[in-house]
């Protein structure tokens, strides 16, 4: 049987997330000494060495993003704990469990980019964890252990796009979360127009690790093109509805039947949706394709940000690509046309399906305004709306069909 | 009860320290009053349109008024399949409200909302942003007497 490998998770119900203490005398803060001792570029170099690829959903080469950040008088690092994915727990898991390797993690990437302040932007739906950080970040103020890297929490409002790093920079700076046009990139021009990085609460969590023992060591666990562990969070008709932390070449099956225990009630197997809401939902016949984001790709799947919805044979495939639907016209942030639009024309389109009163030329309409979506909108919202509807109707086909009206 | 001008005031040199004084004005008063919009208008250099237009994009930012109790129930596909419909209907039927509805005694505000991150334990519901995990429809009643 496959086994956890814990990096992030490391410190899990081992330390007092509420004493810094617990999280120093476990070997925290030593790796942003061993950082600071080190060149900004050698730095850079052994987190670009290492590969990690972003954790929140995109899965950019982290060092790489660090390294287009211009010299400038000043720059931001931003935390992007707003998990608004249904079906991620994934950040306020490891917020919970171990706070100080957060605020560890952003003070590494404060002195590769030279920077000095951090924002850690929490989702509205967790003030418990603002209080949380907050009381983290008066402990390693006290304690000195930050130096002169500023950390300040901003709460969200619960916005889903706000998930979206430019979205998401926009409500720091205290307005509507509506996404930028791309270029620039916050890289070069974010918050407040400064360069700023905006990392995932998973990404900066890895860096204490990677700097202790080098990027060689990150770069040999799991798959090559996308090495380490990612923490994944179980729900829906899954036995074990908990979160894990694994290398990233396990399979899907071993998540689902080896941590996960299998289905709940005895029963069979139907479709896994992976990475959130606009994950692909993923048959039987592709269970035993590994979790990286690229062989995730490859199945036209996401890894997305590691949630793991499992349904059993007795799911209405329609129904719940309807109900997503719906949550894509609610959180559709109405700045560009394609989403606006498509998401309204979908979710109408969906329940019109739902309710067995669509004809053929309907799932035509429906597969041609998924991919247009996909090209046209703005924003990650809008391109990956579609992801749930597409691979239904390729892997489910018959459940639509089956809708019809004749 | 803190004023809403102090309650605003002492944002006012955070740099986009808007939303961060909105959800403080919650905190004492469970929504956004008018005149808690425009003066936030005023101390940070922007329209009342601009105010408004932050207040009305959020979700957890509420510019009507609400009770006491703010019950929300999450409907994101990993709730929906956990029942959430059955809950959510439990919940107007005890209450004698549907949901955005405030009860007439303004104790019980009753609300949908996406997930909400605790996805362990569905269906799930917040009550004052407070999670209550795996629910089930005859919880509710005891629930509800939890809120005096």
């Amino acid at each position: 049987m496959a086994a956890e490998m814990r990096i992030v998770l490391r410190n899990a119900d081992q330390i007092n997330p509420d004493k810094i203490e617990d999280y120093v005398q476990a070997g925290g803060y030593k790796a942003l000494e061993k950082a600071r001792s080190m060149a900004r570029t050698d730095l850079i170099a052994e987190v670009k060495k290492s590969n990690l690829r972003g954790r929140g959903g995109a899965g950019f080469n982290a060092g790489m993003k660090w390294s287009f950040v211009p010299e400038a008088p000043v720059k931001y690092v931003v935390c992007n704990l707003d998990e608004g994915e249904p079906g991620t727990y994934k950040d306020r898991t490891i917020v919970e469990k171990d706070p100080q390797r957060l605020l560890e993690g952003m003070a590494i990437c404060g002195h590769a980019i030279n920077s000095n302040q951090g924002y850690i932007y929490c989702r509205g739906e967790y003030p418990y964890v603002v209080d949380l950080l907050r009381r983290a970040i008066d402990q390693a103020r006290s304690s000195g252990v930050l130096g002169d890297f500023n950390i300040e929490v901003r709460m969200g409002g619960g916005a889903y796009v706000c998930g979206e790093e430019t979205a998401l920079i926009e409500s720091i700076e205290g307005h509507r979360g509506e996404p930028r046009f791309k270029p620039p990139f916050p890289g070069v021009s974010g918050l407040w127009d400064k360069p700023t990085v905006v990392n995932n609460v998973e990404t900066f969590a890895n860096l204490p690790d990677i700097v202790m023992r080098g990027g060689a060591w990150f770069a040999s666990i799991g798959t090559p093109s996308y090495p380490g562990t990612k923490v994944l969070t179980l729900t829906g008709d899954v036995v074990n509805r908990i979160p894990i932390e694994v290398p990233t070449n396990t399979t899907i099956r071993e998540v689902i039947f080896d941590f996960g225990g299998g289905i709940r009630g005895g029963k069979k197997f139907k479709a896994v949706q992976i990475g959130g809401t606009s994950g692909g939902f993923i048959p039987e016949s592709l269970l035993d394709t590994p979790i990286d984001a690229d062989s995730m790709r490859n199945i036209g799947a996401t890894l997305g940000t590691g949630a793991v919805l499992v349904m059993d044979e007795t799911r209405d495939i329609i129904d719940i690509v309807t109900r997503i639907s719906k949550f894509f016209e609610h959180e559709s942030c109405g700045k560009c046309n394609p989403c606006r639009e498509g998401t309204f024309r979908a979710y109408e389109i969906m329940k019109k399906i739902n309710k067995g009163q669509a004809a053929p030329a309907d799932l035509d309409k429906l597969a041609l305004l998924s991919r247009v979506m996909t090209k046209a909108c703005l924003c990650g919202l809008g391109q990956a709306a579609p992801g749930p509807i597409l691979t239904t109707m390729e892997h489910f086909k018959a459940e639509y069909q089956a809708r019809l009206q004749i | 009860m803190a004023t809403i001008q102090d309650i605003i005031n002492s944002y006012k040199d955070k740099p986009g320290g808007i939303i961060e004084a909105y959800h403080a004005v919650q905190r004492e008063y469970n929504y956004l009053p008018e005149e808690a919009v425009e003066y936030a208008a005023r101390v940070f250099g922007i329209s009342a349109a601009q105010a408004f237009g932050v207040a009305t994009f959020y979700s957890y930012l509420s510019v009507a008024k609400r009770g006491q109790y703010i019950i929300r129930m999450c409907e994101s596909a990993p709730c929906h399949i956990a029942g959430a419909d059955i809950l959510i209907k439990t919940f107007e039927d005890e209450l004698g409200i549907k949901v955005g509805e405030t009860t007439a005694d303004g104790k019980f505000t009753l609300e949908l909302t996406e997930c909400v991150g605790q996805c362990q334990g569905t269906p799930v519901i917040t009550i004052n942003s407070m999670p209550y995990v795996d629910m089930n429809p005859e919880q509710v009643p005891a629930v509800l007497a939890l809120c005096k």
